[in-house]
């Protein structure tokens, strides 16, 4: 349980941000310049606010009123950099047990044994930082992190210099941290795809306030919140490989967990990631696989849920063999095609509204 | 021929003991002037740091005058040391030490301050994320990334007394077996007649004995070096 209300000024920027978090993932989420950095920086120590509170687990950190600022050395934060930060002059080994020196008999929050395991890096040990691939360090800093006994993981963008199948990488551990270990995490980043991939709630930050704070799936539905989410307007992402391009016809064709689609205007070579987003509103739903159609992108899926209270239309939320897909239909379609949890349907995309932007390269 | 005489010898001997422990002595002092030149912001800084940097650029006569002012027996400085600790510098090897010291300090604050100015402080605050209190970042981090720094810095003051000459005879005179270091007795040599042989002999194994420290710390340096920046050495 973190507890952050502060108020901090660092120039012309000003941060006034309260915010509670819980257990599992929180994604701390905004565009750049919104001050995710800097609460990691205050709940650290490594900057100083001008007034507030801010308490981990019972344990006051910092109390202006109470004239109460722990040093970072005492705070017992796990802080993964964006950048790694791994010390250069130690092996890996060395890194790895750096904080544990310092907080030797505090309870573990994993074993040496077990994070080897949980982030696969038990082969890297006599290695120097130097010798990393980007992925692998992030990993050990994770590792480190954790071997310090902190009481909160704070993960600051991870992925942010890592290209795309290290940060798919890097995603899987965290995700594995997330489920094995009962550390609570604050996850700071600006890409919605890892917020919703990896997060139970949400602090959605802008210009250094707090504009609204929840569970990720409520938040994303918020309407008044869409402006600050909007770039994705609303729909889900998928990942997927290039397995061709047919120069003849212009379309690449793209393989997934859920099938295959067919896009335009892909400009990546086969065996590349991409990310197409695709926006809820363009996708249709139908009961049985449609004959005689222009529609070129037709998945086989199962409902999961139907989202969306007011208004003429709502959300369903389709699974294809393990990836997610949004549609917003009518409720009226809804209801006359008897939509409902459990149900095999087709989801069907029109391979051209899915456009040049709605392509996302690593 | 290329065996040493003793006189040779001692020499050779005291100019390597007198350079040992002028670097060995100056070097704490020198870390902590370059600390608190590299991180700290206060009003006479700028001050301080000429000072540091003055035996750069005065004659070193001037410097060994000043010392046998002030730590002279007579000397405001070497009278109470001599009075209350009994310790004396005047025309001992320690003064021989003391001058080569304050001659090289300047080289040492210089190259500590400069690696110092180029450590990622980001680094230092993840290790007291870790748990470590300033006293432990500056051991276990700040320490082995400015190593390079510290051992090009000893080098340059190694080097430094091994050729002082004006500062010691100065100070401490040229007394043989106890402040006259090779420059000295070089010099000693060049002011007999016959000497000459002798003084080169002398000049060579200066030469020699320098080559031989720009090399070693050629090794030692690149060897720290790849360690801070995180390579196997």
């Amino acid at each position: 349980m973190l507890e952050f209300d502060v108020r901090c000024r660092v120039g012309t920027f000003a941060l006034d941000a309260a915010f509670a978090t819980g257990g599992g993932v929180t994604a701390l989420f905004g565009r750049s310049g919104a001050g995710k950095s800097t609460v990691l920086n205050l709940i650290a120590g490594l900057a100083r606010p001008q007034s507030g509170r801010i308490t981990v687990e019972k344990r006051t950190l910092y109390d202006s009123a109470a004239g109460i600022e722990l040093p970072p050395h005492a705070r017992r934060i796990g802080y993964v950099f964006q950048e790694g930060r791994l010390l250069p002059h130690l092996t890996v080994r060395h890194n790895l047990l750096y904080g544990n020196f310092f907080n030797r008999n505090k309870n573990h929050v994993v074993g040496f044994a077990q994070a080897m395991e949980l982030l696969g890096i038990g082969h890297l040990l006599e290695r120097r930082p130097g010798a990393l691939s980007g992925g692998e360090k992030q990993r050990v800093a994770i590792g480190r992190a954790l071997l310090a006994n902190p009481e909160v993981l704070l993960l600051d963008e991870p992925l942010a210099s890592l290209d795309a199948p290290r940060k798919a990488e890097i995603l899987y551990y965290v995700e594995r941290l997330r489920d094995e270990v009962r550390i609570p995490i604050v996850y700071v980043s600006h890409s919605l795809d890892e917020v919703v991939r990896l997060a139970s709630s949400m602090v959605l930050l802008s210009e250094g306030r707090v504009l609204g704070t929840g569970d990720v799936r409520e938040m994303m539905s918020r309407v008044e919140l869409r402006p600050y989410l909007g770039r994705h307007e609303g729909g889900a992402v998928i990942e997927a490989r290039v397995a061709g391009q047919d120069l003849e016809s212009g379309l690449a064709r793209l393989e997934f967990g859920g099938g295959a689609l067919e896009i335009p205007d892909v400009e990546a070579l086969p065996g590349e990631q991409v990310r197409i987003r695709v926006r809820a509103r363009d996708v249709s739903i139908a009961l049985a696989r449609p004959a005689g159609l222009s529609i070129r992108n037709v998945l086989a899926g199962t409902v999961v849920e139907l989202a969306g209270d007011e208004g003429s239309s709502l959300d369903v939320r389709l699974d294809l063999h393990g990836t997610p897909l949004l549609a917003r239909i009518t409720r009226k379609s809804a209801s006359e095609l008897g939509l409902r949890p459990g149900l095999p349907v087709f989801a069907l995309i029109k391979a051209v509204s899915i456009d040049r932007r709605s392509v996302g390269y690593a | 021929m290329w065996s040493l005489s003793p006189a040779e010898t001692t020499a050779l001997l005291l100019s390597l003991k007198v350079a040992f422990w002028s670097v060995a002595a100056s070097l704490p002092f020198a870390v902590a002037l370059a600390w608190v030149l590299s991180r700290l912001a206060f009003p006479g800084k700028s001050l301080l740091d000429a000072v540091v940097h003055l035996p750069l650029v005065l004659p070193p006569v001037v410097v060994g005058y000043f010392l046998l002012l002030a730590l002279g027996r007579r000397g405001p400085v070497g009278a109470f040391l001599e009075e209350y600790l009994g310790i004396t510098f005047i025309f001992r090897w320690t003064g021989a030490a003391l001058a080569c010291a304050v001659m090289g300090l300047p080289l040492l604050v210089r190259a500590v301050r400069q690696s110092l100015d180029a450590v990622d402080r980001n680094l230092e605050a993840a290790a007291a994320t870790l748990g470590a209190s300033p006293p432990w970042v500056f051991a276990s981090v700040t320490l082995p990334l400015i190593l390079p720094g510290i051992l090009t810095g000893m080098l340059l003051s190694f080097a430094r007394s091994l050729g002082e000459f004006g500062a010691t005879i100065t100070f401490v005179s040229n007394i043989p077996g106890e402040t006259q270091t090779l420059p000295l007795a070089i010099y000693a040599f060049t002011q007999v007649p016959g000497g000459d042989a002798q003084a080169l002999r002398l000049c060579i194994l200066s030469v020699l004995l320098s080559l031989a420290a720009l090399m070693a710390s050629e090794v030692l340096v690149r060897r720290a070096t790849a360690r801070a920046a995180g390579r196997d050495a």
